[in-house]
């Protein structure tokens, strides 16, 4: 599989670990809130209708995200 | 939509945390949870009350207050607003926080989804850091029971070290022992000491050194670990104003403390671990430890999101039938609700008329005057049955069929499908969220705009509010459409034509909530569109009897209660209009008269204008003041169905050009005086309720003068 370097540029079905974060205050509490921590697994479900947002799968939970905070997400391919 | 009295209008806006107890024993209990978990489910289920619930997270953006007793202990239960985190970001996050944490509450229930309990738990952890006395309730076991999950209750409860109660909120199963476990809770001498979050050594040995001095100070009012954790998160004042408020300390400020936060940071400093670091480990900590919990605690089958709710995403949200499917799902709701309503709005308004001629031979036969009999049957009486026939029925079937959507969970695909649209105009996704709710009630909408984090793209969102025609409106966009447009039709050509009108006019609106949104983030309010997460959730299959059931009984009353409050004093204000007599015309005539060549301007007459400013209060009763002001003097007209009210108009002058003009000008005018109100309390701003009230109307003005011109410039109408 592909190996992106952050969330935004995985393809639907591709999953990622998440390695980091590179967001400022409250977009970075935001993330964490959700449970985007070090090493949560992530996997693109599919990308809305016009391109952006995308759905993301998450700790069991389906979650939109744009691709501007996406991109804040520093991912490793698995 | 759950529309009541209690969910829209002026109460929708109460936010007041003040507890009211009925007995002075009564146990406060604080529900909290992630959004759309059920907690309103839960709330509704003990209180036996009707707050609204949907499948969209974010629905219950007040603090509803009910009680309930068991057993001859009453509570009073606080449905929180549905948070993902008590690190407080947001206003509705600090407000859950300080309730729970400065002693608001006797008890609290934390309510976790079962088919998605490792993110529920990270919330039920940071609650048991702030709040000594928990019960989780871990809901929705009958969803999880059909995906296969399965929770081990007595080990989540053994691994937390707090009751844990399950429930399947829905078919009210668990509720009664969830009551008995947080009265056991509550009532036992001491408090759980569940074992703490921990976190990485660097802050673990900051908080050792912390907590002995915070639990000094604080005298016990609070939990001394968490406090000394906040205490190193500098980032965050909203606590340190809390604390200031609820406790009358500044605690970083107290020279122990600052003395102590001093030493650790020189430490840190030496050690290399940096502000951001410390934030990261307090974040991660829970996020960490609700992963080993539910990782000990269940067995998939499959998770949340199950291949059902996956092939349904596909569809729903998928790049070609996405947008179709959206407009065909409109389109199909629209077409119900007009053909569905027109039996219904003709026995009503005939037998309401029926009922208007006995109370005339009553009052007759009382000897009243003949002048208070026609105040009373003419004024008052007619009024009131007018907007009873025309705007109930399409009510009555347009709610249950939105309420359906909702529960199924399509709303927030709404949102995902539309969000790049209001991303390009600078807007927050989750506006197609309050949008929606525009749909029941303007004010509820502007209510439900908290959802919105961004101060910036709340305020768009409240100010675009009323270009979606609210239920007092869509009743009448409804009618002019059929008299005017699609009648002639007929059959099922007739209707589908109505519909595809009533869509089209939806949809103009909804563009204008996107041109406006633009244009005010690139004047009034500029700015950058700031992050924002949507919870897409499982899809669930909507509770059609009870919806239909709920929904036609609450619209019944909801809608005759209106009719009560507004139309009656509206009809008795038309009347003494048209029968007051100054010189040689009545009042009625004199300021239709003093409007009419302004109004004609914009494709209107005096009358219809007129109608819209004395519709102010609630636009429901625009179409009866029409009528009533045509027909003020004359005697009681038959009015049998929407073909005789049409005559009526068309005998006044009434082109196909004015119906159009009416149409426009009634999907954008001034918001009614409650919505206008509920967005000066909201925004706490004249200037934003001003422009508020300007746009809409200025963009009615300015379509209904194109429309007029370009008819007049071709000689049409």
């Amino acid at each position: 599989m592909n190996t992106a370097n952050h969330l935004a540029g995985l393809l639907p079905g591709q999953t990622a670990a998440v390695t980091g974060l590179c967001a400022p205050g409250t977009i970075r509490r935001r993330l964490q809130d959700i449970g985007l921590i070090q090493g949560t697994v992530v996997e693109c479900l599919g990308k809305s209708p016009l391109g952006d947002p995308a759905a993301y799968l998450i700790r069991g939970a389906v979650i939109a995200l744009r691709d501007q905070d996406a991109a804040c997400v520093r991912v490793e391919g698995m | 939509m759950g529309l009541s009295k209690d969910s829209t209008g002026a109460r929708a806006a109460d936010t007041g945390l003040s507890i009211e107890k009925k007995e002075p024993d009564d146990l406060v209990v604080a529900l909290a949870g992630n959004p759309n978990v059920g907690k309103s489910t839960v709330f509704n289920g003990l209180t036996k009350m009707h707050q609204h619930t949907g499948n969209w997270p974010g629905k219950t953006v007040t603090n509803a207050q009910g009680r309930c007793q068991q057993g001859g202990q009453g509570f009073v239960l606080v449905d929180l607003p549905g948070c993902y985190s008590l690190l407080a970001h947001s206003a509705e996050e600090e407000a859950a926080r300080d309730f729970l944490c400065f002693g608001g509450a006797d008890g609290a229930v934390v309510v976790c989804d079962a088919t998605c309990l490792e993110r529920n738990l990270i919330l039920v952890l940071q609650a048991m850091e702030i709040a000594p006395r928990v019960v989780v309730c871990v809901n929705l076991l009958d969803e999880a029971r059909r995906k296969h999950i399965r929770v081990d209750l007595e080990k989540l409860s053994q691994l937390l070290g707090v009751p844990v109660v399950g429930t399947s909120a829905r078919s009210g199963k668990g509720l009664q022992s969830l009551l008995e476990q947080t009265r056991q809770t509550i009532e036992a001498p001491e408090a759980p000491a569940p074992p703490p979050v921990p976190y990485s050594p660097f802050t673990e040995d900051a908080v050792r050194r912390l907590q002995p001095t915070v639990e000094k100070l604080c005298k016990g009012q609070v939990n001394a670990r968490w406090m000394s954790l906040k205490l190193l998160d500098d980032s965050d004042v909203t606590l340190d104003l809390a604390a200031e408020k609820y406790l009358g300390l500044r605690l970083r400020d107290c020279p122990e403390v600052r003395g102590l936060l001093e030493d650790i940071w020189q430490e840190w400093k030496t050690q290399g671990v940096t502000a951001e670091q410390v934030r990261d480990d307090i974040a991660a900590g829970a996020v960490r430890r609700a992963e080993e919990i539910a990782g000990m605690v269940t067995t998939q089958g499959q998770n949340g999101y199950s291949p059902r709710d996956r092939k349904l995403d596909r569809v729903f949200t998928s790049k070609v039938l996405g947008f179709p499917i959206m407009l065909l799902l409109l389109l199909g709701i629209f077409w119900l609700t007009i053909v569905g309503a027109n039996y219904p709005s003709q026995l009503l308004s005939t037998s309401l008329f029926w009922l208007g001629d006995r109370l005339r031979e009553l009052c007759t036969l009382c000897v009243l005057p003949p002048w208070l009999v026609s105040l009373l049957v003419d004024g008052v009486y007619r009024t009131l049955a007018w907007v009873v026939s025309v705007m109930l029925p399409p009510m009555a079937i347009f709610f249950p069929l939105f309420t359906l959507l909702e529960d199924l969970g399509y709303l927030p695909r709404i949102a995902f499908n539309l969000d790049k649209c209001f991303q390009s105009c600078g807007a927050c996704g989750k506006q197609s969220l309050t949008t929606a709710m525009g749909f029941g009630c303007n004010a509820a909408g502007v209510v439900g705009c908290r959802i919105i984090d961004s101060p910036r793209e709340r305020l768009i969102a409240m100010l675009t509010n009323s270009f979606v025609p609210c239920n007092g409106r869509l009743p009448m966009l409804i009618a002019l459409i059929t008299m005017f447009f699609a009648g002639a039709a007929g059959g099922l050509g007739g209707s589908v034509m109505s519909a595809l009108m009533l869509l089209g006019m939806i949809l103009l609106g909804v563009g204008l909530t996107l041109l406006m949104s633009k244009l005010l983030s690139k004047t009034l309010l500029q700015g950058v569109p700031s992050s924002f997460t949507l919870e897409l959730p499982p899809y669930r299959r909507p509770q059609f009897g009870k919806v239909l059931v709920r929904s036609i009984f609450d619209r019944t009353l909801f809608v005759l209660g209106r009719a009560a409050a507004v139309a009656a004093p509206a009809g008795l204000v038309i009347w003494l209009l048209a029968n007051i007599t100054i010189g040689d015309a009545t009042l009625l005539a004199h300021s239709a008269g003093f409007l009419d060549p302004f109004a004609r301007l914009f494709g209107l007459d005096g009358v219809i204008l007129l109608a819209f400013i004395l519709g102010l209060p609630a636009n429901e009763i625009v179409i009866p003041l029409i009528l009533m002001a045509y027909t003020g003097g004359g005697a009681l007209l038959e009015l049998t169905d929407l073909a005789a009210l049409q005559a009526i108009l068309v005998g006044n002058g009434w082109t196909w050009v004015t119906a159009l003009c009416t149409l426009l000008f009634g999907l954008l005018h001034w918001p009614c005086s409650t919505t206008c109100m509920t967005i000066k309390k909201e925004s706490q701003s004249l200037k934003w309720t001003a422009v508020a009230f300007l746009l809409p109307t200025l963009c009615g003005f300015a379509l209904c003068f194109l429309a007029a011109s370009v008819a007049r410039l071709f000689g049409l109408g």
